[in-house]
């Protein structure tokens, strides 16, 4: 399942180039561009070679680690995007906290009080969530939190005037390793905003899942023998309830993922954050075919790498299920 | 049909104390779209969602003739002013009725989510249909390549469509509908499958009806209620994710009224107007709360487990 997967994302990320109608290398490199650049581009990037030839080629490159070389920056993509991918990728794990932790909380609570007041109000909560364009949610915290209220910074990974030393490329870890808790602390605030940002239309779908997956399992006779047994209100929820209602749950937090890493795009360009989501919208203004290519399809390898162990997951959370 | 019937008669029988749910069971003898308009008539929210798609249809559809400015009408006087009587919503950066640009922008927002959804509904339940009712390599082909698409966050795939095609509406229209076909084929496929093994298919197959038939005509219309659902939930999807390329640049190019570009217009002057972020970012928020709202209603209203 998975090799004709990677391999069909191979052949669409490849097509990008080559579906761009008329002359790639015309386009490019624009109207104004001489004949001799053009004949040079369509060199370096081999198109003059049959297609086939040119995906074989592609794909090799591609085993070795190769993702191409920017047309802006010159620079090997490979070794340029790492900085990138660790601002997404950290950007992406903190608003999945946000996601999971407040989410599933809700969800359970929801379902526990079922038709309370606060039932009523997390779902009104979650149902605009799901609709709210996260794009115009970003605006509103800086907005609020940013300008008005002058909490939290509005834009980038930390304090620009004082970069970090980094090793990982992961700050807040970065300066962990440094033991520098005072800056690990400006960086966690310079990720709030984006991270709530991201992970709220995932947090409302977490929480509408959760709270069905739940609602589902309380009404189970084994949950009703726990109960008849004397077990307590928070045990029965937290301990039996909630492992069997999980399976669900994580499905929707693997598919939410994919709506994390998509929504990258609009965040960090609003944030103003390095990673990878801007980096390919970057390149998009400046017609940067291979980093377009190799940043799409680093960011669909990272959403069926997460999909994978959540598959993974689910076998050892459930031992019922097989393959 | 009829183990169906069957089934829910003897549900009835082992509580015979639901009276309600006997009166909906005839109702629904008569016609299960009645029924199901009638369940849905009763879920509040649904209404709701109703109402605001309603009011954003209207909108669109009066702009002409609620405003008296044209959206590309500039005002360089009056640029950032604040919502006033003369401005309802305030102005933009440039002058422009921000009131004017958001009941056009609604024609626009519909119209993408309209047709968006229509091409993805034709080729997915074209796709599905193939792929579920002849199975073996054709389901192959066609389920890996859904596979495919899916593995790629949708805003994203949208995104590198856009890049190859070109920004403009028609392109960004596209780019929406395709990502949007796996999730509507899959869907059918599923039904298909499902259904195909029933009594009456065979039935059907035994007197000799030609399989175009026994798809358009038995297949398809027992695999509706969910198809309905989904397109009202990808209604919103679309208009969303209209609204982000819209915002990044990649959907209808100016002067062309669009709300997620207004608010990428907008961005700027956050500080000194904020009230030009309001309107766009509510409406879209609003036109993609209805939609969920009328989708969710659906789905309780057509989902026979719901009936009690």
């Amino acid at each position: 399942m998975l090799i004709p997967v990677l391999l069909g994302m191979t052949i669409i990320t490849f097509s990008i180039v080559h579906l761009i109608p008329g002359n790639p290398a015309q386009v490019i490199l624009g109207e104004a561009a001489t004949a001799e650049a053009i004949a040079d581009l369509e060199e370096s990037m081999g198109l003059n070679e049959p297609y086939w030839v040119q995906y074989g080629i592609y794909f090799m490159d591609l085993l070795q680690g190769d993702l191409g070389t920017s047309l802006r920056s010159k620079a090997e993509i490979s070794s340029e995007i790492w900085p990138h991918l660790a601002a997404t990728i950290e950007l992406t794990i903190f608003a999945m906290i946000f996601a999971i932790v407040i989410g599933v909380n809700a969800g359970i609570i929801s379902a526990w009080k079922q038709n309370s007041w606060f039932d009523f109000l997390a779902m009104i909560i979650a149902l605009v969530g799901v609709s709210m364009p996260v794009f115009w949610l970003a605006l509103m915290e800086q907005w609020i939190f940013a300008q008005e209220l002058g909490w939290l910074p509005a834009y980038g990974r930390q304090d620009s005037r004082d970069p970090i030393a980094a090793i990982t490329q992961f700050y807040v870890l970065d300066s962990l390793i440094h033991l520098d808790f005072e800056r690990a602390f400006t960086i966690l605030k310079h990720l709030v905003l984006p991270a709530i940002a991201l992970g709220t239309i995932p947090m409302a779908i977490i929480a509408r899942m959760t709270r069905s997956s739940m609602l589902e399992v309380m009404k189970s006779d084994y949950i009703r023998t726990i109960r008849a047994k004397g077990g307590s209100q928070f045990l029965v929820i937290y301990k039996h309830a909630l492992k069997n209602a999980i399976i669900p749950i994580l499905t929707v937090i693997g598919l939410q993922t994919g709506v994390l890493l998509g929504g990258a795009i609009l965040t960090e360009t609003i944030f103003s954050w390095p990673g990878i989501g801007r980096y390919v919208y970057e390149a998009i203004s400046f017609r940067d075919y291979p980093v377009i290519q190799s940043g799409i399809l680093v960011i669909a390898f990272i959403f069926v790498m997460v999909n994978l162990i959540v598959d993974i997951m689910y076998k050892i959370i459930d031992p019922r299920i097989k393959y | 049909m009829g183990t169906s019937k069957i089934k829910k008669h003897a549900e009835q029988q082992a509580n015979p104390m639901n009276l309600e749910e006997i009166e909906l069971e005839e109702q629904e003898a008569i016609s299960p779209w009645k029924d199901t308009f009638k369940r849905l008539r009763k879920n509040r929210f649904a209404i709701i969602g109703f109402t605001i798609i309603l009011f954003f249809i209207l909108l669109g559809l009066l702009a002409p003739v609620l405003s008296s400015y044209t959206y590309e009408e500039q005002n360089l006087a009056n640029r950032l002013h604040p919502p006033s009587e003369e401005y309802w919503l305030g102005a933009d950066h440039i002058g422009r009725d921000i009131f004017t640009r958001i009941a056009y922008g609604a024609r626009v927002s519909l119209q993408v989510g309209f047709f968006a959804v229509t091409g993805a509904l034709v080729f997915g339940t074209l796709l599905g249909i193939l792929a579920g009712y002849f199975g073996r390599w054709i389901d192959m082909l066609i389920s890996r390549i859904f596979d495919i698409l899916l593995a790629f966050p949708s805003i994203l795939l949208a995104i590198a469509i856009v890049a190859i095609l070109g920004p403009s509406l028609e392109n960004a229209l596209i780019a929406i509908a395709i990502v949007n076909i796996p999730i509507f084929g899959r869907l059918v496929r599923s039904k298909v499958i499902s259904l195909r093994e029933e009594e009456y298919i065979m039935a059907a197959k035994a007197q000799g009806m030609k399989s175009g038939r026994i798809l358009f005509h038995h297949i398809l219309p027992n695999s509706i209620a969910p198809i309905i659902v989904q397109a009202t939930l990808s209604f919103g999807t679309a208009i969303l994710e209209a609204a982000a390329l819209g915002f990044l640049g990649l959907g209808v190019q100016p002067p062309t009224p669009e709300w997620g570009q207004m608010l990428a217009d907008s961005r700027d002057f956050i500080q000194l107007a904020p009230w030009t972020l309001f309107a766009p970012g509510i409406s879209i928020m609003l036109v993609v709360l209805g939609f969920n709202l009328i989708g969710d209603g659906l789905r309780d209203a057509l989902d026979p487990k719901m009936k009690h």
